[in-house]
């Protein structure tokens, strides 16, 4: 679903990613753990189309980036540390907006299911201004689901939200992510992604430097082969 | 593994579709916040007041210097809009979300570009009859209204394409005037010039010049901008 080859992004003379290699199959739930200024967020940038490699090939729900941007944007949902939503617009209007840029049929109905599923279902008529950063992370992911992508890419989703809500985001995630989603989510929070992800990538010096599966990493703490993949 | 229906099957958003739902989402924005329009107002209102006062005009001086302190008002207040239209973009990410949506990256263009006018045309539209009241001077001259609206729309669509270049720096505040007066200097010179005829009572004809500079630089720099918008945006 997601596959990148000697991926190079170089931004003037600094090289963030040194020649990346990484493979993600369908419906895996990839952890992408690292120091800050490790590339994490250039390299999902580049994922979502939203920045162009500097070398390389990438290869997103079988489309080629940067060639084919428009067809890997139908097929992506993106959640960042922002929420990507209008205060002064309402919950379904943010929606609805976003739906109207996805062409999406039966826009309403969608709306609708999607707001449900984040629970926010009673405040489709309120500002997103009023939300609380917890809510807002909530419908920025009914946004990022409502075209219903193959791909989800979440970049520090929990960053700002307190333990209550990051709880509540947790369960979304996983409502979200079993639904066959391919997710790849960068995060700080080990103890969080060790519950969420079936895999555990990290990147360090712009490289994947350790990769382990959930069932590989066995009893072994998730701290200690991090700590032991930067190590290395 | 719960197996996901595909019954929200994406059909592709066309350009006249995408650039409708940005100027509807601004114009909603807008409506709600008037965060925009009032401080482009306030200011433009406050420019024509200070020009009243700190020049006692007589009939002929008003006749001649109108032209000037009207398109330094609209250059002024217009500036203002077009750095907020951008920074709310930018300040809650929703740049991109925008350029995350598979749409043409000129939807975003033009939707910005024809909110931003919308907005400029109604500081306009208000500020005309006060400036008029002030000034003791008809400004409801067809050729006029004319002229401003080919001025503006030059003045949006260059101002749109720089101010989604500044609003990716730290200084853009700053940065937006001056990127963007060198580059209009030639709709300012031009728009002046036809205001100043059309409200000295010269014919169509005379001014005609002037409207045929207002109308190219529309049309080169709209067709630049589309061009170049793509790698503006781009990282």
């Amino acid at each position: 679903m997601i596959v990148t080859k000697k991926l190079v992004k170089r931004f003037g003379l600094k090289t963030v990613l040194r020649g990346l290699d990484l493979e993600v199959q369908a419906g895996e739930f990839v952890a992408l753990l690292g120091p800050n200024g490790a590339g994490k967020t250039t390299f999902l940038r580049i994922l979502a189309s939203l920045s162009s490699p500097t070398l390389g090939e990438v290869i997103v729900a079988g489309y080629r980036l940067p060639r084919q941007a428009s067809a890997v944007r139908h097929n992506l949902g993106v959640v960042s540390h922002m929420p990507l939503l209008y205060g002064d617009l309402t919950a379904e209007e943010n929606l609805r907006f976003y739906g109207r840029l996805y062409g999406i049929r039966e826009a309403g109905q969608r709306i609708t299911e999607v707001l449900e599923l984040v629970g926010l279902e009673s405040r489709r008529r309120d500002l997103v201004r009023t939300f609380s950063r917890g809510m807002q992370q909530r419908l920025a992911i009914g946004r990022a689901i409502l075209h219903d992508p193959d791909v989800l890419l979440f970049d520090e989703p929990h960053t700002g939200l307190d333990q209550d809500a990051c709880d509540m985001l947790d369960r979304l995630l996983r409502k979200v992510a079993g639904e066959g989603r391919t997710v790849v989510m960068t995060s700080h929070d080990l103890a969080r992604v060790e519950e969420l992800a079936s895999r555990f990538d990290v990147l360090s010096r712009g490289i994947i430097c350790a990769s382990s599966s959930r069932k590989d990493l066995g009893r072994k703490n998730l701290l200690d082969f991090y700590r032991q993949a930067l190590e290395n | 593994m719960m197996e996901r229906k595909n019954r929200y099957l994406k059909a592709t958003s066309s350009l006249s579709k995408a650039i409708g739902a940005i100027v509807w989402k601004d114009l909603a924005a807008e409506l709600r916040s008037r965060e925009l329009l009032s401080a482009m107002l306030v200011f433009a209102l406050l420019v024509i007041l200070i020009f009243n006062f700190a020049l006692e005009l007589d009939a002929q001086a008003r006749r001649v210097a109108t032209a000037g302190i009207l398109w330094a008002t609209f250059a002024f207040a217009g500036t203002l809009g077009l750095n907020r239209s951008m920074a709310v973009e930018k300040d809650r990410g929703c740049l991109d979300g925008l350029l995350l949506a598979p749409v043409d990256r000129s939807a975003i263009y033009f939707g910005k570009s024809i909110s931003n006018l919308a907005f400029m045309l109604i500081i306009e539209a208000i500020v005309l009859p006060v400036y008029s009241v002030l000034y003791n001077t008809n400004l409801f001259h067809p050729g006029l209204i004319l002229v401003i609206l080919l001025g503006s729309v030059g003045y949006v669509a260059v101002g749109t394409l720089l101010s989604s270049m500044a609003v990716q720096t730290r200084t853009r505040d700053v940065l937006l005037p001056i990127l963007l007066f060198p580059v209009v200097i030639p709709i300012l010179i031009a728009a002046v010039k036809a205001s100043s005829g059309f409200l000295q009572g010269l014919t169509f004809t005379d001014v005609m010049p002037y409207i045929n500079l207002l109308i190219v630089y529309d049309v080169i720099v709209t067709a630049v901008s589309y061009m170049v918008f793509d790698y503006v945006v781009e990282e």
